[in-house]
């Protein structure tokens, strides 16, 4: 008895070089097994294309949409028109005592020659202007503040500084538009957030279900295969491989959409700024982008399959 | 090598499983395990390749002993436990070769191993002809004997064949009996249930009996 009360141990070796084989055999073998049932991987993988993409499309447009308000950031600055009795010099020295101010980052100084010119260039009352016998336009600083992102508070004591200058006749902040753009702006992020989470657990569900079946319909050779000795493990392995590949096509498909919308709405984006004399240009996706992208889907697909894996290996047992 | 001490089974609502069994299979032994369907042979076996546990009484194979093994431990006694069904459960999309390696394959045996073993084992039940074909090209013997050959690939010391003679005509049968018996006289310990006296009669081998669950006769008890 006590002989056999010994504790008996179970031959176990491993090997990281049939560890890998294994693995590299694995991960060819489940992408076969997509391509033996080609529509309906190429199905399951165009809904789960097309969950990833609108997350990132919503992404990618509130990043442009972002960029467009970075470059109104000079509607944010103060506009000071001088009093128009002003003279170059004083003008000059006006600019000298507010840029030593803390709270002012930058002046420019718009001459009344520099303003004609500009005028005249984008107006197009070009010939009317020649009848004028003198140039009526002020002296323009261009009061940029210190922190772009203050709060508005400190913008309007700024602003009311500025007007009680002796020398200043008007000063102007058109805040208020940009920020509601950038009301409008945070309110699309946080859409852009939750549609993303919410279309994350659709991919997770999406995958989840896609394995499920699988492993339903495979019921026999699982039993088989715990039947001769197979671990839990290794009947895990190839179905996460799957979800892995359904994670990494699906992302796959969701950037080539994204690539294709964006090559499709250049053009119109193009011309939309140039009516507005901006140099915006609509931002595609970057690669930081579009390997994260990739990356979580590639972990939604293995963490989906996991779940089925796991909720339906305890009930596949042979013994049944 | 198998020990029963005083095992019960039990399956709620149901009169079948096994009372109160005790018997000892040494190593190298082979025994047949007889009675009406229903008296309990496949729970019996069912209980020394893991696919249940017992519901009383302790289970030793291989010196392990069943009761307090891990569920993450069982994969690794049925390495240890070759297993023939009556209707040979074959994964019928893959080659007689691809099948009878599974077993080596879920081991991570090496790949020119496997190809080796495959090929012995193939060669022993006859089939090294029909490595590449599909099981269910095979007539019923051919694939009883494929079931075999995955049994016996890793070389565990215990096989266990529940009917498997089930299906097959009397000479078949015979045949299938002298590939155990060559098994045995490698030391490999056999245990198979058959409800087929006329084929085991006359190999004089010891014979457990089992009625309504309960051990009625032990030809190999002293």
């Amino acid at each position: 008895m006590s002989k056999r009360q010994r504790k008996a141990r179970f031959k176990r070796r491993f090997s990281l070089s049939g560890w890998l084989v294994r693995h590299a055999q694995v991960f060819f073998s489940s992408l076969g097994r997509l391509a033996q049932r080609p529509l309906g991987s190429f199905m399951t993988l165009s809904v789960l294309g097309i969950a990833i993409a609108l997350p990132l499309g919503l992404h990618l447009l509130v990043g442009n949409l972002q960029q467009l308000a970075g470059n109104w950031d000079g509607a944010a600055s103060i506009s000071v028109f001088l009093k128009d009795d002003i003279g170059q010099q004083q003008a000059l020295k006006l600019v000298q005592i507010l840029e030593a101010r803390p709270d002012i980052g930058q002046v420019e100084h718009i001459t009344p020659d520099q303003a004609m010119a500009e005028f005249r260039q984008q107006s197009g009352f070009g010939s009317a202007l020649d009848l004028l016998d003198h140039n009526p336009l002020p002296h323009v600083l261009l009061v940029q503040p210190a922190d772009p992102n203050a709060a508005s508070g400190k913008i309007e004591a700024l602003l009311n500084d500025l007007k009680n200058l002796p020398e200043v006749e008007l000063a102007l902040a058109d805040m208020q538009w940009v920020e509601r753009f950038q009301g409008i702006n945070r309110i699309l992020q946080r859409i852009a957030l939750l549609l993303s989470l919410l279309l994350a657990l659709a991919v997770l569900l999406i995958i989840g279900n896609t394995i499920r079946l699988e492993i339903q319909s495979r019921r026999d050779e699982i039993e088989i295969i715990k039947l001769v000795g197979g671990s839990n493990s290794f009947v895990r392995r190839p179905f996460l491989y799957e979800g892995f590949w359904y994670g990494l096509l699906g992302g796959s498909i969701a950037l080539v959409l994204i690539w294709l919308a964006s090559l499709s709405l250049r053009g119109p984006a193009r011309r939309l700024a140039e009516l507005y004399q901006s140099s915006f240009q609509l931002g595609g996706l970057d690669l930081a982008t579009a390997t994260t992208v990739l990356g979580l889907s590639m972990l939604l697909g293995i963490f989906g399959a996991w779940l089925a894996v796991n909720q339906h290996l305890g009930t596949t047992e042979p013994g049944d | 090598m198998i020990r029963f001490d005083n095992v019960s089974k039990t399956y709620p609502g149901s009169s079948g499983g096994l009372r109160e069994v005790s018997l000892h299979i040494e190593t190298g032994e082979m025994a047949f395990l007889t009675g009406h369907s229903g008296a309990g042979k496949s729970t019996l076996l069912k209980l020394v390749g893991l696919l249940e546990r017992s519901s009383r009484g302790q289970v030793w194979v291989n010196r392990h002993n069943l009761t307090r093994l891990k569920s993450r431990q069982i994969p690794l006694l049925r390495r240890e436990v070759g297993m023939i069904f009556q209707d040979h459960r074959l994964l019928t999309d893959r080659t007689v070769f691809d099948n009878v390696a599974l077993p080596l394959v879920v081991a991570g045996v090496r790949h020119q191993e496997i190809r080796r073993r495959v090929q012995a084992a193939l060669d022993k039940v006859g089939l090294l002809k029909k490595a590449r074909a599909l099981p269910l090209t095979l007539s019923g013997g051919e694939q009883q004997r494929v079931g075999i050959a995955r049994a016996v690939v890793s070389k565990p010391p215990v096989v266990l064949a529940d009917e498997p003679t089930g299906n097959l005509d009397p000479d078949l049968s015979r045949e299938i009996m002298n590939l155990f018996q060559q098994f045995n006289q490698v030391g490999v310990t056999l245990l198979i249930a058959t409800h087929d006296l006329a084929l085991i009669e006359p190999l004089g081998l010891r014979t457990l009996v089992l009625d309504q669950g309960r051990l009625v006769n032990d030809s190999g008890k002293p």
